[in-house]
């Protein structure tokens, strides 16, 4: 190799002159890291509320596709560094970003359905709304399914939880992708293809799991039992989620479960893994992840995910 | 205006893959041109692609150079694939040494499982040695897959189809 390295303090050929290349356009702050330069994902997007549908009902089942997905990429997100290897590291920082995408997209379109969702903040703050409804809502407020705050575990604990997370979202997607909300189908179809190589993911590390060694089969076996109790409250439809169902801009789950089965039956039989026997988690008086109810592990993945955003508010420091 | 708008849009490299321009990665959805107001429409190649916000202020940058203010846009459909990658973008890959994607899979119904890994028709792009194998479906960046050439022991990126 025969490159040249950039002496960053000799000032001619510096390699951060190009950082102060664009100074002349006015106010801008992009180059900066911490910026106040604000994206917004639907920027130039045709959010109108199709006629006769409530925003209010929309709005509230896009917070519950947005949370699963915010809520889930933290949880990989959290594997950064610490996964079994190299490859497997970047696979789930990947899923985890492509989440993240979806629910940066779906709490923007909650904001836009019903501004009333979006937590006040203190006048002048640059923080956009998405950004708003991630730091500075509080674990009653989330909507996401139970199954993706659950603390992780081992690997095989989080092959688990994604082959049965991509499972119902994909399917879901997939429907979803036929939406009478333009915006919603939009995110639906992209989704579909990024949950896609999510499934197939977790669905080969299940089948190598299986058949690996004593060991890998074991952890695999007792990820499957702790979190198969989890899978129901997926496949269950919320009130909300039968609003929008009927009101052709949302997707029932339960009407989905069917083709959800078909692909774990299918996992299961080729990883000769049997179909565990659990009884779904009870909610508490009827309420579950979809109504609020969370488990602890929830408010303390918050904390951590909230913290910074809510010591400053105003974005300054 | 000397240059059109559309010209220095089209012209704007893509902040990963800098061997593509915008054009050529088909990201670049629309330039409208209005005196020396440019409206451009790009859509994410990813839901969470990063380089979004530098993609749209390097547009606003380079037009603005041109001596046009420019506004950008997200348009999310149809959803970018691809398949949307032009000829000379495929050859701009080759070039760097990375591998292009073939064509994204047209299918009626419910998305199929694929347990075993996708056979992909491609050849390591140093050597052009079909013995390849694939070592992970995620690479560095989302659009991405990562192989490896058992003939020349080179590992190589494959730009995904989707």
């Amino acid at each position: 190799m025969s490159h040249l390295t950039p002496d960053p303090n000799v000032s001619a050929g510096s390699a951060y002159d190009g950082l102060l290349e664009h100074h002349e356009v006015a106010g801008d702050s992009s180059q900066w890291a911490f910026g106040t330069d604000f994206e917004d994902p639907l920027a130039g997007v045709d959010t109108t509320v199709p006629a006769d549908v409530d925003p209010a009902a929309l709005a509230a089942y896009c917070l519950m596709l947005g949370d699963d997905a915010l809520v889930m990429s933290h949880r990989l997100s959290e594997w950064c560094s610490r996964a079994p290897d190299l490859e497997e590291d970047i696979a789930l920082a990947n899923t985890a970003l492509d989440l993240l995408g979806q629910a940066r997209l779906l709490l923007a379109r909650a904001a836009a359905a019903d501004p009333a969702v979006v937590p006040a903040l203190p006048e002048g703050s640059p923080v956009p709304a998405e950004d708003a409804l991630a730091f500075f809502r509080e674990a009653g407020d989330f909507r996401n399914v139970r199954l993706a705050e659950v603390p992780n575990g081992d690997f095989a604990h989080t092959v688990v939880r994604l082959l049965l997370f991509s499972s119902v979202r994909l399917a879901l997607l997939e429907q979803l992708a036929s939406s009478r909300d333009p915006v919603l189908s939009a995110i639906a179809v992209k989704g579909v293809k990024e949950l896609a190589y999510h499934r197939d993911y977790a669905g080969r590390w299940f089948l190598t799991l299986a058949q690996g060694t004593d060991e890998s089969r074991r952890r695999l076996e007792a990820a499957l039992r702790e979190l198969w109790p989890l899978y129901p409250e997926l496949l269950t439809t919320h009130p909300v989620e039968q609003s929008v169902a009927e009101a052709g801009v949302g997707v029932a789950p339960d009407s989905v479960a069917s083709a959800v089965e078909v692909v774990l039956e299918q996992v299961l039989a080729v990883s000769e893994v049997d179909r565990p026997d659990g009884q779904p988690l009870a909610g508490v008086r009827g309420r579950t992840g979809r109504d609020g109810l969370h488990s602890e592990a929830l408010s303390r993945m918050l904390a951590e995910m909230q913290v910074v955003a809510r010591a400053h508010p105003t974005g300054r420091w | 205006m000397s240059v059109r708008a559309r010209e220095v849009a089209a012209s704007v490299t893509d902040p990963e893959m800098p061997m593509l321009t915008l054009e050529d990665l088909g990201v670049l959805r629309g330039v409208r041109e209005e005196g020396s107001r440019v409206t451009v429409t790009i859509t994410p190649t990813y839901s969470g692609c990063p380089a979004m916000a530098t993609m749209r202020d390097d547009l606003v940058h380079r037009l603005a150079d041109a001596g046009y203010t420019a506004t950008v846009e997200v348009s999310l459909s149809p959803a970018w694939s691809s398949d949307w990658i032009t000829d000379r973008g495929r050859q701009a890959l080759r070039d760097h040494g990375l591998s292009a994607p073939g064509p994204t899979p047209h299918r009626a119904g419910p998305v199929p499982l694929t347990l075993l890994p996708v056979r992909r028709d491609l050849a390591c792009p140093r050597c052009s040695s079909t013995e390849v194998e694939l070592t992970s479906e995620f690479g560095a960046t989302a659009c991405k897959a990562l192989y490896r050439c058992t003939a020349c022991a080179e590992p190589f990126e494959h730009v995904k189809e989707i």
